[in-house]
């Protein structure tokens, strides 16, 4: 492979980029060029989703049809969905872990470098045929990003498109996650076993597995969908014997795991944040790993409780409900193996740890309403309602995508060498907290009080905490203008950024310059050379394992 | 000096084994579609199979102090264009004793076509329990152009019923099929 050939060279002078902007960024198997790629898809998915966003808060504003018309409004629930969980979040952590897991783990790129430039490749297509369904005949899609059946196949033209965009997203996550695992299992520094792993890392190499497992079901499910509307098969058609319940089955049973490759690791992010802003090893390591991992098999069998709704027995609700249920427990295990790293800490309020923090109590009020959707006969009120937009909401932007941004903040520094604007980066901190809020917990009261989900009207007793709920999404959206801002100033200035950054940072990517040069690790650490007296992630190189 | 354990055939090896797990994922997601089936049937769920087949009748006792009663539901896809409705709304029966109930279909489509029929029943577990000897949604039906006609249902309700049943609801939802089942006319 290529570094063994000039790992000397590279040895000497780091910066070894490619000149050009095509060679750059179109052909790089560079795994920081590639992570890099796949943040700045993530941030610009993250902006066009949340301009549809903004229109569906903007719709929502008053009572009555003021902005768009009921299609275009449940195109853009739809696209939004769609955009937000396959262009914004799978891609970030994709992005987050290409930068940080070779770093994390002294290798000196990923696995399989060629493969790692077509899986991200592969996305700007994917989302150019699913932005494009917007100007078709008959509009985007507009059945809600779950694509049931029915409905979704009255989509006009813009079924096959949809389909076809889904089909890509799937394998640019399916050879990610292939290379993901192949790096972490093959390509780790002598002496870094499996649990003396960064969190990050662990919790990414769960994900992948649980990518790998859940996404080829998707695909399968929305190849069902096509040929059932095309090739006249009936999977899902009940005039020729199929079952349009079946469809919410096969979805959800991809549906739930995802939503743990969603949050699974942003856990792992926020288990690299607290402990460095604690100035302690996180707390139960172990107890963190196997938390993980059981988090990620029980999210295989819980998959419909999305369907309570459809007319099971009671026997599958119980088991559904119970099953649900449980992940509560490891689930609680992290969120006070958390509290509890901080407990006696040191802590102080940099822009990283401010958002882990938010992460913390917010993803908790997500998981709390979470738990209350789970009870089977309360769920016959809440499904479909703004309670659950307001659920999933709390996980996701205030889980994954809070999560995000704490590891953009947090390891910004290494990655560019400068530090940020930090007073800024309080401002667009703080503003994202409040405003968050005041757009997603009003959508509790809402749901709660009948509001249904997907629809561009609602009843006048319902106006004014819309009201307030789209005052709080304007404030959000305008709000996120100062990311790229920080982000791109950061890039071209300021002050220099040490190789610790952090005052007690742990983990092998701190043993690098700031910025991290362009080839890391060709030779791999030693892991005696990490410090002494910090034990690696609270494994204890010294006196563990 | 690189990482002694960056062979790429170590790598090749690892590809191909998590390749074929993902093959076996893809697969499964098929695999889901006969054994939803198999559950089905398994626990008479909502059994659309069981529903749409004739039952031979034996020599059932008919439960005269028992009485069930059936209403009857018509549903339309919203796309096709028909009128389809019950004639029999609702029947009060008694178990192992055979009825009919009929239902009226008028095409407006415009042109000949073929209607499959497709039934559910409600509380979804009894399916079992449920036994028609004749139904027009057992095969698919041919209407001329502006023909409209009366379809008949034949059926029993079973002895071993579970007691607590009092109330059914048997629904059908007409489908216009033009491209299935027989030719019309």
């Amino acid at each position: 492979m290529a570094y063994t050939e000039h790992s000397a060279a590279a040895h000497d002078h780091h910066d070894h980029k490619p000149h050009g902007f095509w060679n750059r960024w179109l052909t790089t198997t560079n795994h920081k060029d590639i992570g890099t790629l796949y943040l700045v898809f993530s941030g610009i998915m993250f902006f066009i989703g949340g301009s549809f966003a903004m229109l569906i808060r903007l719709e929502l504003f008053r009572p009555g049809l003021q902005f768009l018309d009921p299609a275009l409004f449940n195109t853009m629930t739809t696209m939004h969905a769609l955009v937000m969980i396959f262009g914004a979040v799978m891609p970030g952590f994709v992005g987050l872990a290409n930068w940080m897991i070779p770093m994390q783990i002294g290798a000196p790129d990923m696995a399989l470098p060629r493969m790692n430039n077509f899986s991200f490749w592969i996305l700007p297509f994917a989302f150019t045929l699913l932005l494009s369904t917007l100007l078709v005949p008959g509009g985007g899609p507009a059945g809600g990003w779950t694509m049931y059946p029915p409905l979704v196949l009255q989509t006009g033209s813009a079924v096959p498109l949809m389909i076809f965009a889904i089909h890509l997203m799937g394998a640019s996550s399916i050879l990610g996650a292939i290379n993901v695992i192949v790096t972490i299992m093959n390509m780790r520094a002598p002496g870094m076993t499996l649990l003396r792993m960064p969190l990050f890392v662990w919790t990414w190499l769960i994900t992948a597995y649980l990518l790998i497992a859940a996404m080829p079901v998707l695909a399968g499910a929305v190849t069902m969908l096509l040929t059932d509307h095309f090739f006249g098969t009936s999977f899902f058609n009940a005039a020729g014997g199929g079952d349009p319940v079946m469809f919410q089955h096969i979805f959800w049973f991809f549906g739930h795991p995802e939503v743990y490759i969603m949050i699974l690791p942003a856990f792992g992010i926020i288990s690299e944040i607290i402990p460095t802003f604690s100035g302690k090893p996180l707390f139960g390591y172990d107890a963190m790993v196997y938390a993980t991992a059981s988090i990620a098999f029980l999210s295989f069998i819980v998959w419909a409780h999305h369907m309570f709704t459809v007319g099971m027995p009671l026997s599958s609700e119980l088991f559904f409900m119970l099953s649900t249920m449980l992940i509560s427990i490891p689930t609680g295990v992290k969120v006070f193996n958390w509290a509890t790293t901080m407990w006696r800490g040191s802590v102080s309020f940099e822009p990283p740890m401010l958002w882990a923090l938010a992460f913390l109590f917010l993803f908790s009020i997500g998981g709390f309403s979470g738990l209350m959707l789970a009870i089977a006969p309360a769920d016959f009120q809440y499904q479909d309602t703004y309670f659950v937009v307001a659920h999933f909401h709390y996980v996701l932007v205030t889980g994954a995508i809070f999560a995000i941004m704490g590891a953009v903040y947090y390891w910004l520094p290494k990655w560019t060498g400068h530090m940020y604007n930090m007073t800024l980066a309080r401002w667009h901190f703080w503003l994202s907290a409040i405003f968050v809020n005041v757009l997603f917990f009003p959508q509790h009261f809402l749901g709660l009080a009948g509001m249904p989900r997907r629809v561009p009207d609602y009843a006048t007793q319902f106006t004014d905490w819309n009201m307030v709920s789209s005052i709080g999404g304007f404030g959000f959206g305008l709000s996120q203008f100062l990311f790229p801002y920080l982000i791109w100033k950061c890039a071209h200035g300021g002050v220099k950024a040490t190789s610790k950054v952090w005052d007690t940072p742990i983990g092998l990517e701190w043993q690098l310059p700031s910025p991290a040069p362009y080839h890391s690790w060709v030779e791999a650490p030693s892991m005696d050379t990490l410090d002494h007296g910090v034990p690696a992630h609270g494994a204890g190189l010294d006196h563990h394992h | 000096m690189s990482n002694p354990d960056n062979r790429p055939g170590r790598h090749r090896n690892l590809v191909f084994k998590l390749s074929i797990f993902v093959a076996g994922s893809f697969a499964f997601g098929f695999a889901l579609v006969p054994l939803y089936d198999v559950l089905c049937s398994i626990t008479g769920l909502g059994n659309q199979k069981s529903l749409s087949r004739a039952y031979a009748r034996g020599n059932d006792a008919i439960d005269q102090h028992r009485v069930v009663t059936i209403d009857f539901i018509a549903n339309l896809p919203s796309v096709g264009n028909w009128e389809f409705r019950p004639i029999t709304k609702s029947l009060e029966v008694h178990p192992g004793q055979l009825y009919e109930a009929d239902f009226f279909a008028h095409n407006l489509t415009g042109h000949d076509t073929t209607a499959q029929a497709v039934p559910d029943i409600v509380p979804s577990k009894i399916a079992a329990w449920f036994h028609k000897t004749e139904c027009f949604c057992f095969t698919p039906q041919s209407f001329k152009r502006d023909e409209q006609r009366v379809l008949p249902v034949r059926f029993f309700v079973d002895p071993q019923l579970p007691g607590y049943i009092e109330h059914l609801t048997l629904a059908y939802t007409f489908y216009d099929v033009p491209n299935r089942g027989d030719n019309p006319g």
